[in-house]
């Protein structure tokens, strides 16, 4: 028996805001312990080279050093595990927590020093000194892949997906449309650096790490098995987060080093990355170059597509391992009817900072390569850039659709969707029809303006389990612990709402307690759009449990039948009406001997589907290249909202980042490997200016069956398909279909493209 | 991004800030006003001095006074200052006008008109406004003061005449005629950002036809200037699209254009072209 809603599908004002907005919040630079040294990394400046000798002397004379450690310090600690998408082949490819022997990265870390203050440690580690012997550094992953190590090359690996027969549907095609595109290189750049303090608590024999992010569990137990020690005595903690975006919180040779030295030492070990250090160390993502054909019917209607895509995952292959290039390739087919389909994703190591996950990670690349093919397709059969989209969506009778590919060891089944109906709300919000007559007129008029729309299927909350433990506490609060995270996208308030109607309790009661890996054993953490689906279906079905129970042991003491009682405003009352006997449910939780709790799991070997639609409309300054992004509108169906404000959020946010990524960030090099983008000068973050006024749908027209709210995530759907609608819209603008190949569409490559024109 | 050691000097008068820069100034003693830019390269450490002259707390420099002819701002006036006119006559709307274009607000509130003329940025607005109107920078060190002009200060990338041991204690613009007409354009890639091209304009119309006509472009060059080519191509004509777009090509053809990894020479020719042709038309509407 479930309440009716009460607090699901309403805009609740968030619960952890308080202490953000009063400046109280505890990030991972906020927290601090006595007697603490703190730690600073010296950096490769060299793109990739032999380390011919590192010596410390100098540094170790300058008072208040206290150590500095190289490779030779760390060489029994092994190199950093991936948690996602082990395909064969790419151990040897993992990172070492310092660099061994040899560099390949400016920014990889080749020694720490450990100080009594951060500007001290600053001040030796520029007296480490480093010799590096160079080697021609790798910048381009479509060459053909050198020498990595031995017999290893810099193709890492290759990921594969196909169905269906490729070649026949080439052979009886009307038309074969053949794309060459690529993403830039940015990334998730949350407005919080990393951060790591490590202390060991020598009578408990704990190890404790405090700034963990995102997947602490994960985390603990890598540390626990790289530093040799029992799970249980390493305990991660997550404080405030400053964003996550998949970057933050992966484990990453800082966290490992910190843990170790506080081992070594008995000292506190703090860490604190600064901004230039970020930008060169903290994964970086994106980065592909597609070669994409389509073949076609005289309809436009897509036969088979076939893509060859490199991907450049920089020096190393971090925690993420192939889970990139896997998403994009199972991703790119999107929401249209493809009936045979071949990826090849080619994993190529360069000389510049190491990738991981960035929110979408891999669609934003492939649904930029999809929906430009079938801006390509319209344009080569002659019909609306819309139309040839209707021609080629799934429809909704064919839902759930088996798609015949597999990724994070799923299959991938969308599980519901009425794609056409969502195009049309789109359109309809838009007011495409008049917009398009609009646009006209002004480029008439001699502007360029134009009108761009891009299509995706997202995917959410990946299990393959969340678990939730709910504790009446003996004061009366509603304890919520689980081992997802809070990267500040609302985790507090969604789970309170969810657990707030199933248990019949005000949401503003209840404390969500997530990221501690001493509260509970096992946990999942926040990524893949998971959190609300996975821990929410969690944390109803505990919070179910918990209700049963609460009705059954109240039963016994007030001597009624469990049916008869209810749990409403927190308080055990009689379903006949106001005249019966109340009970609070704290009073209950201190009269029962043990506590009264719940604890549930909710399992699911099927992500979720959600899908959008992106409308942009653009005006191109012919004289600078400039783009200004005039309009913009999002329609996404996530299945149930559980708080729309907060969706709206997530897209805003994410909108902003795709922006980022379709006109402004980029992570440059120069020849030798040489970072160019290390600073918010020269990595140019979308502001305030830069992001227009946004209307946003958020839609419920496809619950999810996979669970009982019909949630599907919706961290994801805000950045996802940006670069492609801007980039449709651009080409709309300067009416050259196909016009844009590359992202992102900067004002200098733009003007190349007008000029190439002329 | 922890700045190295340096010792912070907090002179309460002129005279005693030039005494301790000229003790401090061989030992790369530096001269901090707002800090906007000097202290975001101590973070980087690509700059290390080991004496900070720390003039906020000095009397006087903060004036901005005027006599009638020359508009003299000191050292520790800030952009924000100029966020309203700060004197009847056409140069304080044009001031206005460019101010809000530098940078950010909380930048604006800290940052000083003076220290973005020491830093000489080749983006920098200031230093565009310096040059365009031929401002006179007065250098003081314990011997005394010597004015350099425009012209004269202006030296390469982030270089300009001032000595070490000089304090750039103010700088001075000249007002315009009652009648002046002037007009600002810059592009960036973002609202805020350095400007990869910007260009100032001003002039009188006398009969209708453009005198005394000044076109200043910056961010092009390593330094901001005056550019006589476009300013002969408006001399004596009458404002129109035709003119200025004239003025523009000039403009655009005479820059000897900065280029980096992202930026060509090319490139930078069209940003000028179209800055002073908007600055142009910006001065007549």
């Amino acid at each position: 028996m479930t309440a009716p809603a009460k607090f699901v599908g309403r805009s609740v004002p968030r619960l952890e805001d308080r202490p953000l907005l009063l400046g109280q919040g505890r990030f991972a630079a906020d927290i601090s312990f006595p007697g603490q040294w703190h730690m600073r990394v010296v950096r490769s400046a060299v793109a990739h080279g032999k380390i011919t000798s590192i010596d410390a002397t100098a540094a170790l004379k300058l008072p208040g050093v206290h150590a500095v450690w190289t490779h030779a310090h760390v060489a029994h600690i092994p190199r950093i595990p991936f948690r996602l998408t082990r395909i064969e082949g790419l151990m040897p490819y993992q990172q070492p927590v310092l660099a061994e022997g040899v560099v390949r990265y400016v920014g990889e870390p080749v020694a720490v020093v450990f100080a009594i203050d951060p500007y001290v440690a600053e001040d030796a580690a520029e007296l480490v000194e480093v010799s590096i012997e160079p080697l021609r550094a790798t910048l381009l992953a479509t060459e053909q892949p050198g020498v990595f190590e031995h017999e290893l090359t810099t193709e890492a690996g290759v990921v594969r997906k196909a169905y269906g027969d490729v070649e026949a549907a080439f052979r009886a095609a009307h038309a074969v449309v053949a794309l060459e595109l690529s993403v830039g290189r940015h990334s998730g750049v949350p407005l919080e650096t990393r951060g790591a303090l490590a202390r060991y608590d020598e009578s408990r024999d704990i190890l404790e790490m405090h700034g963990a992010a995102k997947v602490p569990h994960w985390n603990r137990d890598s540390l626990a098995q790289m530093l040799g020690r029992k799970r249980e005595s390493v305990q991660l903690f997550e404080g405030h987060v400053g964003g996550g975006f998949g970057i933050r919180g992966e484990l990453y040779p800082e966290d490992v080093l910190v843990c170790a030295a506080a081992l070594k030492f008995r000292k506190p070990i703090k860490w604190i990355e600064d901004r230039r250090e970020h930008l060169i160390a903290a994964n970086h993502s994106r980065d592909q170059h597609h070669r994409v054909r389509a073949a076609i019917d005289a309809q436009g209607q897509i036969l088979a597509i076939e893509d060859e895509f490199f991907h450049d995952n920089g020096a190393y292959m971090r925690t993420h391992a192939a889970t990139v290039p896997d998403l994009a390739a199972a991703m790119l087919p999107g929401p249209y009817r493809v009936p045979a389909y071949r990826a090849t994703g080619r994993i190529r190591l360069t000389n510049k900072t190491p990738c991981g996950t960035y929110r979408a990670p891999g669609r934003y690349e492939s649904t930029f390569v999809r929906e430009r093919l079938l801006d390509a397709i319209a344009a080569k059969v002659g019909v609306d850039k819309v139309e040839i989209r209707r021609r080629n969506l799934i429809a909704k009778s064919a839902m759930p659709y088996t798609l015949g590919l597999e990724t994070l060891g799923t299959h991938i089944v969308y599980d519901s969707g009425d794609y056409a109906l969502l195009l049309n709300k789109a359109l309809a919000a838009a007011d495409w029809k008049n917009l398009q007559e609009q646009l006209r007129q002004r480029r008439h008029a001699g502007e360029k303006v134009g009108a761009g729309v891009a299509m995706f299927v997202e995917k959410s909350g990946l299990g393959p389990f969340d678990t939730v433990r709910i504790e009446v506490t003996p004061a009366g609060i509603v304890e919520v612990i689980t081992g997802v995270a809070s990267i500040g996208q609302g985790v507090e308030t969604v789970i309170a709402q969810i657990c707030a109607d199933a248990l019949g309790v005000d949401y503003a009661g209840i404390r969500v307690i997530h990221g501690q890996t001493d509260r509970i054993d096992k946990g999942m953490g926040a990524f893949a759009s998971r959190v609300t689906v996975m821990c929410g279906e969690a944390t109803r079905l505990a919070a179910v449990k918990l209700r049963d129970k609460a009705l059954r042991a109240a039963a016994e003491l007030m001597q009624t039948d469990a049916a008869k009682l209810d749990i409403v405003n927190g308080a055990i009352v009689a379903t006949s009406g106001s005249a019966g006997p109340s009970m609070p449910l704290a009073e209950l939780a201190r009269s029962l001997p043990g506590g009264l709790s719940a604890e549930d799991t909710f399992e699911s070997g099927h992500m979720v589907y959600p899908y959008g639609v992106h409308v942009a409309v653009v005006r191109v300054d012919a004289e600078t290249g400039g783009v200004t992004i005039e309009r913009y509108c999002v329609a996404y169906d996530i299945g149930k909202a559980v708080n729309p404000k907060l969706v709206e959020g997530q897209i805003a946010g994410g909108l902003a980042q795709g922006i980022g990524g379709a006109l402004l960030e980029e992570f440059l090099y120069d020849e030798n490997g040489e970072p160019l983008s290390v600073t918010f000068a020269d990595y140019l973050m979308p502001t305030a200016r830069e992001v227009p006024e946004l209307a946003i749908l958020v839609l419920e027209d496809a619950p999810s069956p996979l669970n009982l709210l019909g949630l599907k995530g919706a961290g994801e759907g805000g950045v996802n398909p940006v670069g492609a609608a801007i980039a449709s819209a651009i080409d709309d603008a300067l009416e050259r279909p196909g016009a844009v190949t590359q992202l992102p569409v900067t004002p200098q490559r733009l003007k190349a493209i007008m000029a190439a024109a002329r | 991004m922890k700045p190295a050691a340096f010792v912070r000097h907090v002179p309460r008068t002129l005279d005693e800030a030039l005494k301790i820069l000229a003790q401090v100034a061989p030992q790369d003693g530096r001269v901090l006003a707002g800090g906007q830019s000097l202290v975001p390269i101590m973070a980087f450490r690509l700059a290390k001095p080991a004496h900070l002259v720390d003039i906020n707390e000095v009397e006087g420099l903060d004036r901005i006074s005027n006599d009638g002819k020359l508009l003299s701002i000191g050292a520790r006036v800030r952009h924000a200052a100029f966020h309203k006119s700060v004197v009847e006559n056409p140069l304080g709307l044009l001031l206005t006008e460019v101010a809000r274009h530098i940078a950010h607000y909380p930048i604006r509130v800290r940052g000083t008109f003076c220290g973005s003329l020491a830093h000489a940025d080749p983006a920098s607005e200031w230093c565009l406004v310096a040059a365009t109107l031929d401002a006179t920078m007065v250098a003081k060190n314990t011997r005394g003061e010597r004015p350099i002009a425009a012209k004269d200060y202006f030296q390469g990338i982030m270089s300009t005449a001032l000595a070490e041991d000089e304090l750039l204690a103010e700088a001075r613009l000249p007002l315009l005629a009652s009648d002046a007409k002037f007009g600002f354009n810059e592009f960036n890639r973002r609202a805020g950002d350095f400007a990869m091209a910007a260009s100032l304009v001003c002039y009188r119309l006398q009969g209708g036809k453009i005198v005394e006509p000044r076109v200043g472009v910056g961010g092009a060059e390593p330094c901001p200037r005056r550019i006589a080519e476009a300013e002969a191509a408006l001399n004596g004509k009458a404002p129109g699209d035709a003119v200025f777009r004239a003025a523009a090509e000039a403009a655009a053809s005479a820059v000897e254009p900065l280029e980096d990894h992202q930026t060509t020479g090319e490139y930078r020719r069209d940003l000028v072209r179209a800055v002073v042709r908007r600055a142009l038309e910006q001065s007549i509407t």
